[in-house]
């Protein structure tokens, strides 16, 4: 019995390990206050940008450690928080309006580490500070806008091809087209038909009139939802880069959810107001031939318009038909007109034209603008708590139509700091349908950094018990046994590191575990070889079929809880996939560090010669 | 150095009667208390708000509460977490508010800045129950998995061992929490699925020498078998549970408030799973009249995998 590993074994382990110190090397640096500027428009930045930024304090004379380049965005580097506060602003009002600045901290990583695209772990929310939120998408609201842009496209189509009908009402996920008589209802069908290919009819009939329900076929109504989605996402980006933060994550998760994680942001309330927010802007004209008193008396709005109420809460009667919503609105801006504070908006040619047909027509009537918010409130029912939805509408601004106007115009009726949120909710793009928040985590910075400290004291502690443990009770093997453990741990950085996902609280307990759980296999194996040398083998034949032996009861074991661990990581959520994550990555790492690792030295040590006796 | 000189020859399976009996009465127990006390769950899991905050001072309780109930919140349940300067705010889904408004009316409330809020948590309804449901399916697929995985690697009769096991080590582990009113979070239900995998780890590694020993061994009664393997592995055993529980104590008393919890279900799951390697799993083998001949020929054991129902 010999116990030589071939040389390449040897060379793997030293392989695995000098990797492994690499990948775990940028951990030990720490990090440094910087700002981070990338274009908002997305395109990367280049050198040319790097050495504006250096130009630009060196000028202020604030002191930086330097800046670089990292995916397409500088990222700026100070030796203290004080000097990136102070540079902030100065870099806001030179690089212009078409950068993002957020602050943020960069690891402190050597520039030949950095030029590898080796990078330290990324640490979780639980672990930085700062925000978790998760909406729900409003499904439903999704198909009703849909559905009340088709109610306005089938009225303009309609009186295009001199269809005559008597109502065109939209609800949640159908519109009904209310007719005259059967040839008009053949001709409305043809019409719609031609039109559109992602409506399913439905001849029907309304009070005695003939009628058509027009509904979306079920893979358009799946396309819509997904589009609402998606185009959810892109408007939630865009308002995340306007709070300027650094690595944002905006993503779906599952059906009809989104994610949203902003590192370092404290003001969870400001967030989600900008992010968060669902309101728009719709305009209508004032009915003025019905009494909105008389209304607000009965309780019931005359056929063809709705009652809202203004911000004073008087009533207000606005025609049902919109004339343009605000995802019509491309571009916006706050400012002040006749000294009240307003919104300049513009829209798209779509919209302008409706603008100005309507504006053409209606000189000297009035017009009112409606600012709709989709709020959910908890409410109980019959002893249960469930969620509700409402819309929240006002009337902001009631104005007589003084001349022609279409795409550019502006709306009064807001408080300054309104008009200035409002302006960037419509630039940021509206949400194709309401949000509303399900889930929140907010964790301070202090926190934070508590969490980080007390996680690494822990791993400290609870690694170095192990350690002296293993020493007294296997002695030289003991030694082999805690190489392996330091190894299995500066692999799982390592690994964290090169995957780069988040390092989270449970991820550290996580570690914790594997440490005391990672010795396992040694102790079966070293266990068994004193069996075998308590049995009279020799130390050699002890070493190998120890070895061998143990083989099995240490794949057996891992593979279980690996199962285990797998499961948590397909079903469970945030902070418990943390957990899942390090616990596989670690079960994995020590199976090679505790069998083929200790093995290297067991043999390096006692290989190859003649042994009369094992310090075991 | 070594904890147990020689291979021992204690009698295990010759005492397992008593073994079984306090088992039982352990799990009963358990069962009961989770029947009428219920778990202490999270706002994970019911849904509600979880606030933190921490003062300059010395915080005191009864304060915070009376200002809470001035707000409207009389219900809210005020502890301190850690420390004196600690204190954490529980509240149920509030009606006619989302979590944001929830959050900025207790801050308004309690009069602090912004900045000594140190954790917020906020879980709608429909979400705790869906982290529920999910947890819950977690449990039950890492079980069956496992089963499947034990099957397929020993014998049917070593995998309902391994599980009466593993059920028993969770079910003690929950009636823990359930008898203590303990917080049961999300991370306590990750520290429960690690429990699954820790027992199992210790069942198996008994369970693969008593393979060995049916093998090499031909001809042996199946409970000497049992208690020879069971004798060989203890040191083992034991001493993988001493490093584990280790790094547990040092993550309970180091590792922060909000991960304690967390560090108490694996304490317990360790200690109860080290117990149940011993006992449960090659107990309910042994009930199940395992034999060699369940362990010899390949093509059998297929048969037999087969017959599984």
């Amino acid at each position: 019995m010999q116990n030589k590993y071939p040389s390449w074994v040897n060379m793997l382990v030293a392989a695995v390990v000098m990797f492994g110190l690499l990948f775990a090397l940028p951990n030990l640096y720490g990090e440094d206050p910087a700002i981070q500027a990338a274009l908002e428009n997305g395109e990367p930045l280049n050198d040319t940008a790097v050495a504006r930024v250096e130009q630009v304090l060196s000028g202020q004379g604030i002191e930086t450690i330097g800046a670089y380049l990292d995916e397409g965005r500088v990222m700026i580097r100070f030796p203290d928080d004080e000097s990136a506060f102070r540079a902030k602003p100065k870099l806001e009002e030179t690089l212009g309006e078409q950068y993002i600045l957020a602050q943020t901290l960069a690891p402190r990583t050597p520039g030949w580490l950095r030029a590898l695209g080796i990078k330290p772990m990324s640490l979780g929310l639980d672990l930085r500070g700062g925000v978790h939120f998760l909406f729900e998408v409003d499904m439903e609201k999704a198909i009703a806008q849909v559905m009340e842009n088709y109610e306005r496209d089938f009225k303009t189509l309609l009186r295009e091809q001199d269809i005559r009908y008597k109502t065109v009402r939209s609800s949640a996920d159908r519109v009904v087209i209310v007719l005259r008589n059967q040839e008009d209802q053949d001709a409305a069908r043809r019409a719609i038909t031609e039109e559109s290919t992602e409506v399913q009819l439905l001849d029907t009939t309304s009070g005695g009139d003939p009628a058509i329900e027009v509904q979306l076929t079920d893979i358009t109504t799946r396309q819509r939802q997904d589009f609402a989605i998606e185009q959810n996402i892109t408007t939630l980006r865009n308002r995340v880069n306007e709070l300027g933060v650094a690595e944002p994550v905006v993503q779906r998760q599952g059906l009809d959810r989104i994610v949203v994680q902003l590192p370092g942001v404290r003001d969870s309330a400001r967030a989600i107001d900008v992010i968060g927010a669902t309101a728009t802007l719709s305009f209508h004209l004032v009915d003025e031939a019905n009494n909105p008193l008389e209304a607000e008396r009965s309780g019931r709005a005359p056929p063809g318009s709705r009652l809202y109420q203004d911000r004073n809460g008087r009533p207000v009667l606005l025609k049902r038909d919109t004339i343009v919503t605000g995802d019509q609105i491309t571009d916006a801006s706050s400012g002040f007109t006749e000294g009240q504070s307003a919104v300049f908006v513009d829209l798209d040619p779509k919209g302008a034209r409706r603008m100005l047909e309507t504006t053409q027509n209606n000189i000297d009537r009035g017009m009112g603008v409606v600012f709709k918010e989709e709020k959910r409130r908890t409410v109980n029912r019959g002893g249960q708590t469930v969620e509700e939805n409402y819309t929240d509408e006002q009337v902001i601004s009631v104005a007589t139509i003084r001349g022609v106007f279409s795409n550019s115009f502006q709306i009064t009726g807001l408080t300054s700091t309104e008009a200035r949120d409002l302006a960037l909710l419509l630039r940021a793009g509206s949400l194709a349908a309401p949000i509303y928040l399900v889930e929140e985590r907010t964790i301070g910075p202090s926190l934070g950094q508590e969490n980080v400290d007390q996680g690494r004291l822990a791993v400290i502690v609870g690694f170095l018990t192990v350690v002296v443990f293993m020493l007294v009770y296997y002695r030289l093997f003991g030694v082999f046994a805690n190489m392996a453990l330091l190894v299995n741990v500066v692999m799982i950085v390592a690994l964290l590191s090169l995957l780069q996902a988040s390092l989270t609280l449970p991820g550290i307990a996580g570690i914790v575990l594997t440490v005391g759980m990672a010795v396992d296999a040694n102790v079966l194996i070293f266990e068994r070889i004193r069996e075998e040398l308590r049995n009279g083998n020799t130390p050699q034949a002890a070493i190998h079929s120890g070895y061998e032996k143990a083989f099995s009861s240490i794949a057996d074991a891992n593979i279980t809880t690996l199962i285990a661990a797998l499961v948590l990581w397909t079903l469970g959520s945030g902070p418990i996939r943390g957990f899942a994550v390090t616990l596989s990555l670690g079960i994995m790492t020590s199976m090679f560090t505790a069998i083929v690792g200790t093995r290297a030295l067991v043999n390096l040590v006692y290989g190859g010669k003649r042994v009369e006796k094992l310090a075991i | 150095m070594q904890l147990i000189g020689k291979t021992t020859n204690i009698d295990f399976m010759g005492r397992r009667r008593p073994a079984v009996a306090i088992s039982l009465l352990l799990a009963i127990g358990s069962i009961v208390a989770l029947v009428s006390n219920g778990l202490a769950f999270g706002i994970d899991f019911t849904g509600g708000v979880l606030v933190e905050v921490g003062y300059e001072q010395d915080a005191n309780l009864s304060d915070v509460r009376s200002k809470l109930e001035a707000g409207g919140f009389d219900d809210a349940i005020v502890q301190h977490f850690g420390t004196a300067q600690d204190v954490l705010i529980r509240l149920m889904p509030v009606e006619n508010m989302d979590g944001n408004q929830v959050r900025e009316e207790i801050l308004a409330a309690l009069g602090v800045p912004r900045e000594q809020l140190r954790r917020v948590e906020f879980v709608g309804p429909q979400v705790g129950q869906e982290l529920a449901e999910t947890g819950a399916l977690a449990m039950l697929v890492a079980i069956i998995m496992i089963l499947i995985y034990v099957a397929l690697r020993f014998q049917w009769k070593f995998a309902v061992g391994a599980v009466v096991a593993l059920v028993h080590d969770v079910v003690l582990t929950l009636g823990f929490f359930a008898v203590l009113q303990l917080d049961f979070d999300l991370s306590v239900l990750a520290a429960v699925l690690a429990v699954i995998g820790y027992s199992l780890n210790d069942t198996i590694v008994v369970f693969d020498r008593i393979r060995e020993n049916m093998l090499s061994v031909r001809g042996g009664e199946p409970v000497d078998i049992m208690n020879t393997s069971i004798n060989q592995m203890l040191a083992r055993t034991l001493i993988t549970g001493i490093t584990t529980l280790l790094v547990l104590i040092a993550l309970f008393f180091l590792g922060g408030e909000t991960i304690r919890p967390f560090s108490i279900a694996l304490i317990v799951g360790v200690i109860v799973g080290t117990y149940s390697s011993i006992y449960a799993a090659s107990a309910t083998a042994l009930g199940l009249n395992v034999t060699v001949q369940d362990l010899l020929p390949p093509e059998k054991s297929d048969e037999e995998i087969d017959d599984l129902p």
